[in-house]
């Protein structure tokens, strides 16, 4: 059993504050993943995890026992770096041995372990060569090993596939997860690629500037996130911000993003939106794949409106069209066969069943 | 329609720029030609000594063509390594060197690795002091270290004047901030990453240095240990001004107050003495070359 608990954890770096007030809690067997913009304080979080960062506040409990004050040999956790940092001078049986040859485990059972890390890893073969004679996803596989060897109760993940080219990175994702799916450790995985944390993470921990913003399931932060942040970084490409206004006519609540456009509100929504009619400052959110060509069959909740298209993306499967209202670029996703042109306008179809309404004062989506 | 046409003609002259290969026949030349130059400036005196070192005392004096050996001879050799005195000049250089090399590299060994990695109150100073001492020159330290030998010999009856072993005390202080210096510098090129990693897998500091950073930095280690063999092999002013019997002389000096007596220069064991005495460090530094090479084409930092 390794659960991991933080509580209101802070960290300084003279006095200037890098995490502050962090409380998380990540069950055991759990795949959390931190992520955030650089700088919001999510690796120092995971190097506040593995020892390697004395906390300046706060409590940090693995496993139930708190360890503050624990030092990182004795929290039995193992780690995965970003540039690997396998040693350079020991082959990969040695480098995965080596931190069980530190705890004087027996050599049959080392021998074991480390065969069966390679097992898993499909890395049997490469056990006698060096790191330099390795490919970049080699040396994350054996990096890997070295933390699965050791059989830690929490495994930390810093940004391991940044240093991969784009295909290897989506392969060793897929490996990450089978490998987790096989080994079952609680996982504390940094990235600061949002796509890496949705298709990864059982929870998804999103961080700004030193505080957590949202914790949740990929699946929550994409459809219910609770601030403009997260609505506008999880999701690619990200979600539409449109300045808007919120009138009342004939009794029906209604987004008026222009002098022209106006949406209705959903009905399930006008309680919830009705204190702010009138307000300044209140920003419509709108996935791009809620931007759609016109289509026969009209929808509860959806409004067709014109617009001239600026620019055109086909990328295959979808065609990206971008265009602004009120001084917003907005993004849509219409279909390949749409006929969409650069210059021309074109017919658009607003989904407004899954808007997100959010006060731009607080950042927050009410 | 306007018909583009270009005129086909041949060239009629050669293209005098912008040709590589061209560029770079002439940079080989050059090369070469200065390879060549500074290549006989360097070794034509070991050339002079080794022709010299084969010729009978009567025939350097005599007037004619000092490059050829007209009835080369061994006496010299044989006479130098019969002769109780040179030998012991090598035995006292030896053990210095070896002891110093010793004493240099787990002195700054240790001392860069705390310096480079274990980030205390005033490391950074340390480190830049460790630098300026080494800009210290020693012809400046030794009239101090005169007085420093007096006050040890009145507070303790330890005579450090005029033994061959006071010079395992004196290099160091030559070759250690140097030393430090280079291994500080390889140490940081070492990834950070590579002692937390450490760290992690459950390795104190000690065995961080020994496991991870003295491997890795073998290259450095490597040029440290040559750079202070050649200061503590070929050092002429210490000894010389704190040794004088002749069985405590070291090398460099051995020959040059020994084999000159007065105003008689024994040329030709003179040369057999200093080349012989330049052996060691020329085939020290042909093997361990090979291996500093090595190890830098190993690309051993990168993980």
């Amino acid at each position: 059993m390794a659960q991991v608990t933080l509580r209101k954890v802070f960290k300084k770096y003279d006095e200037v504050p890098a995490v502050r007030g962090v409380d998380l809690d990540i069950a055991d067997k759990e795949f959390i993943v931190l992520v955030g913009p650089s700088g919001c304080g999510k690796s120092t979080t995971l190097r506040m995890i593995a020892g390697l960062e004395e906390i300046t506040g706060g409590d940090i409990a693995i496993g139930g026992n708190i360890v503050n004050d624990v030092p990182p040999k004795d929290r039995d956790i193992a780690m995965v770096f970003q540039n690997y940092a396998l040693y350079p001078h020991m082959n990969v049986y040695e480098n995965m041995s080596f931190g069980l040859k530190l705890k004087k485990t027996p050599k049959d059972e080392i021998d074991r372990r480390v065969k069966q890390a390679a097992g898993i890893l499909d890395i049997t073969e490469l056990l006698d060569r060096k790191p330099k004679q390795l490919s970049g996803g080699q040396r994350q596989r054996v990096a890997m090993g070295r933390a699965i060897v050791r059989d830690p109760k929490v495994f930390l993940f810093d940004e391991p596939l940044s240093n991969l080219d784009a295909k290897l990175r989506v392969q060793m994702r897929t490996e990450i997860k089978k490998v987790h799916q096989k080994v079952r450790t609680t996982t504390v995985y940094v990235t600061h690629d949002q796509v890496e944390a949705m298709t990864l993470a059982d929870r998804v921990v999103v961080m700004n500037a030193g505080l957590i913003e949202q914790v949740g399931t990929p699946n929550d932060l994409y459809h219910s996130p609770t601030t403009k942040f997260v609505a506008g970084f999880i999701g690619s490409p990200a979600m539409n911000f449109i300045p808007c206004q919120l009138d009342q006519a004939a009794g029906a609540l209604r987004v008026r993003l222009s002098d022209k456009l106006a949406f209705a509100v959903p009905e399930g929504r006008t309680a919830r939106y009705s204190a702010y009619v009138g307000k300044p400052n209140l920003v419509l959110g709108l996935r791009p794949e809620h931007i759609i060509e016109t289509r026969p069959h009209v929808e509860p909740n959806q409004h067709d409106f014109d617009q001239v298209i600026e620019v055109v993306e086909p990328m295959g499967m979808e065609t990206l069209v971008y265009f602004t209202i009120g001084g917003a670029e907005i993004c849509g996703r219409v279909n390949p066969n749409a006929n969409a042109m650069a210059g021309k306008s074109m017919k658009l179809r607003a989904d407004l069943s899954n808007m997100h309404l959010i006060d731009d004062t607080t950042g927050k989506v009410i | 329609m306007a018909n583009a046409s270009i005129a086909v003609g041949t060239l009629d002259r050669p293209v005098r720029y912008g040709s590589i290969s061209r560029d770079r026949k002439w940079a080989l030349r050059w090369s070469y030609f200065f390879l060549v130059l500074f290549a006989a400036f360097f070794l034509l005196p070991p050339i002079y000594m080794l022709i010299t070192s084969l010729k009978s005392s009567a025939e350097i004096s005599a007037a004619q063509n000092p490059w050829w050996v007209y009835a080369p001879t061994l006496s010299n050799y044989i006479e130098l390594l019969t002769q109780n005195q040179y030998l012991i000049f090598f035995r006292n250089s030896a053990l210095v060197s070896v002891c110093v090399v010793t004493i240099t590299m787990l002195i700054s060994v240790f001392a860069a690795f705390a310096l480079a990695r274990m980030k205390f109150w005033g490391s950074a100073t340390i480190a830049t002091g460790v630098f300026l001492t080494y800009l210290v020159p020693d012809t400046l330290l030794f009239i101090p270290l005169f007085k420093m030998f007096a006050f040890v010999r009145d507070w303790t009856d330890i005579e450090l004047m005029n033994h061959w072993w006071t010079m395992i005390i004196l290099y160091p202080t030559l070759s250690v901030p140097f030393a430090t210096w280079i291994m500080i510098g390889y140490f940081a090129s070492i990834p950070k990453e590579l002692d937390e990693a450490a760290l992690i897998d459950g390795a104190t500091w000690f065995q961080t240095l020994t496991k991870i950073f003295i491997p890795v930095a073998m290259p450095g280690i490597i040029a440290a240990m040559i750079f202070s063999f050649t200061v503590s092999w070929a050092q002429f002013l210490y000894p010389l001004a704190f040794t004088t019997s002749t069985s405590e002389l070291v090398l460099p000096v051995g020959i040059v107050t020994t084999l000159i007596k007065g105003d008689v220069f024994n040329w030709g064991q003179i040369m057999t003495g200093a080349l012989l005495g330049a052996a060691p460090p020329l085939i020290i530094y042909a093997f361990l070359m090979d291996y500093y090479i090595a190890g830098l084409t190993a690309g051993s930092t990168k993980g």
